[in-house]
């Protein structure tokens, strides 16, 4: 076992991991964090998407020791300060981007990530950047609506198919 | 997943002593790796992982080529290499998915040599040397089949130098439940002649359709590959996704293509 150490959501942690455990273990298990889900375990679904210094991975295809350092952000962190939805989070609510909500948290994750490196994405753009993120639920058509609106994009010519 | 050591040197002099030790192995982005060793396909004792090496990541230009430090992601080249070398910076930002591309890196895709995988058809595709810590290595040596490179246990790719090109273009044509290049073409024009290197087909792992190359020397359009006939289908890859003869298909279609693209 060895001690590792890093900033997630804003607060220090530290534990110890063994070689093969992976970032979404150190996660959920040491810390307790279950916001960020296991779907696939093989890299394909998205449901494990954090963002490590800014950058959207996937934690089950990263292993905790490899974030010794690092500044990570799971969705526990996403909410408002005063504990309220932020806008992404309300905009999934508001255009009704989940259904079962498994998936949701490393859509909202890769959302953000998105947005922060283009603010005003196209329809296509923003389904392009969630290749990685596979919902069985919704279809995307609703978390698209979501993530465009989020951006403060007009949602209402993107009418239900 | 078996258990082994996790390492993280922070120069490549380090890492190549960790390597040095029985059934050690470098760790890049892992975005292959991981997977492999959650299926128990590699059983290594130590893993030394690359990415903490800031002396290998970075690109940059320097006399007329690209460099680009072994450990650097895909996601960097994609937005570094846009102004320089568009076809490259394009074939980058279309590897997986935006998370993979912001782990996986150039050298592990080197390394490894995926015979479906983009970067092999870059690097044969321009000629690239493939700097390790020990030799340069030109990319037409580089090459040794599927999964299989001149590289020897413990080399690390410390940089790939890809001369940059008048004009490139790559194209793929993706599986569509995997998303890798059932067949995938880089074509790039040089002053002093044209290379088109193809992944995904081949048995033998990424390589040069080389009457192509001869024949867009004289007339790089898509109408002077339309004359050829396509690559021999017997030494290509044939499976539930596309027989040998519909690969060798793809890669004269996807080549024309890639032309059309770049001029």
């Amino acid at each position: 076992m060895t001690k590792v150490s890093m900033t997630v959501n804003g607060k220090s942690v530290s534990g110890e991991v063994e070689g093969r455990t992976l970032l979404v273990q150190f996660l959920r298990e040491n810390l307790r964090l279950t916001g960020t889900h296991v779907g696939c375990d093989t890299s394909q679904c998205g449901a494990c998407v954090v963002h490590v210094d800014g950058e959207a991975v996937k934690a089950c295809t990263m292993f905790a020791g490899e974030a010794e350092g690092a500044q990570v952000t799971t969705i526990e962190g996403m909410a408002n300060a005063d504990g309220s939805l932020n806008t992404i989070q309300q905009a999934f609510q508001d255009h009704h981007g989940l259904q079962c909500g498994f998936c949701t948290p490393g859509m909202v994750m890769s959302a953000a990530a998105l947005l922060k490196e283009n603010p005003q994405p196209s329809e296509a753009e923003v389904r392009d950047y969630l290749e990685g993120n596979i919902c069985r639920c919704t279809g995307y058509h609703n978390i698209v609506k979501a993530i465009m609106a989020a951006s403060g994009q007009d949602v209402g010519k993107i009418a239900a198919e | 997943m078996y258990n082994f050591e996790l390492v993280t040197p922070s120069s490549v002099d380090e890492a190549v002593a960790a390597l040095g030790e029985e059934d050690a192995q470098p760790l890049g982005g892992g975005q292959t790796l991981i997977p492999t060793l959650k299926q128990r396909l590699a059983m290594p004792t130590k893993l030394v992982s690359l990415s903490r090496i800031e002396a290998l990541k970075g690109v940059k230009s320097e006399g007329g080529a690209l460099l680009i430090g072994g450990a650097t992601t895909h996601g960097t080249v994609a937005r570094e290499a846009a102004g320089q070398f568009p076809g490259l910076a394009d074939l980058a930002a279309h590897i997986g998915d935006p998370a993979v591309r912001n782990r996986g890196t150039i050298g592990g895709s080197l390394a490894n040599n995926d015979p479906s995988a983009c970067y092999p058809a870059a690097a044969l595709g321009t000629g690239a040397t493939i700097v390790t810590n020990s030799r340069e290595i030109a990319a037409d040596d580089y090459f040794q089949g599927m999964f299989a490179t001149a590289l020897e246990e413990g080399e690390i790719i410390t940089e790939v130098r890809l001369p940059i090109p008048e004009t490139s273009n790559y194209q793929k044509f993706e599986q569509p439940a995997s998303r890798f290049a059932l067949v995938g073409v880089f074509v790039a024009k040089y002053a002093d002649g044209v290379r088109v290197a193809v992944t995904g087909a081949s048995n033998d792992g990424v390589f040069r359709w080389s009457e192509a190359e001869a024949a867009l020397a004289s007339n790089f359009a898509a109408d002077a590959v339309e004359g050829l006939s396509a690559p021999d289908g017997s030494g290509m890859i044939s499976d539930l996704h596309g027989s040998g003869s519909y690969r060798a298909h793809l890669v004269k279609v996807l080549t024309k293509r890639a032309v059309a693209a770049a001029s």
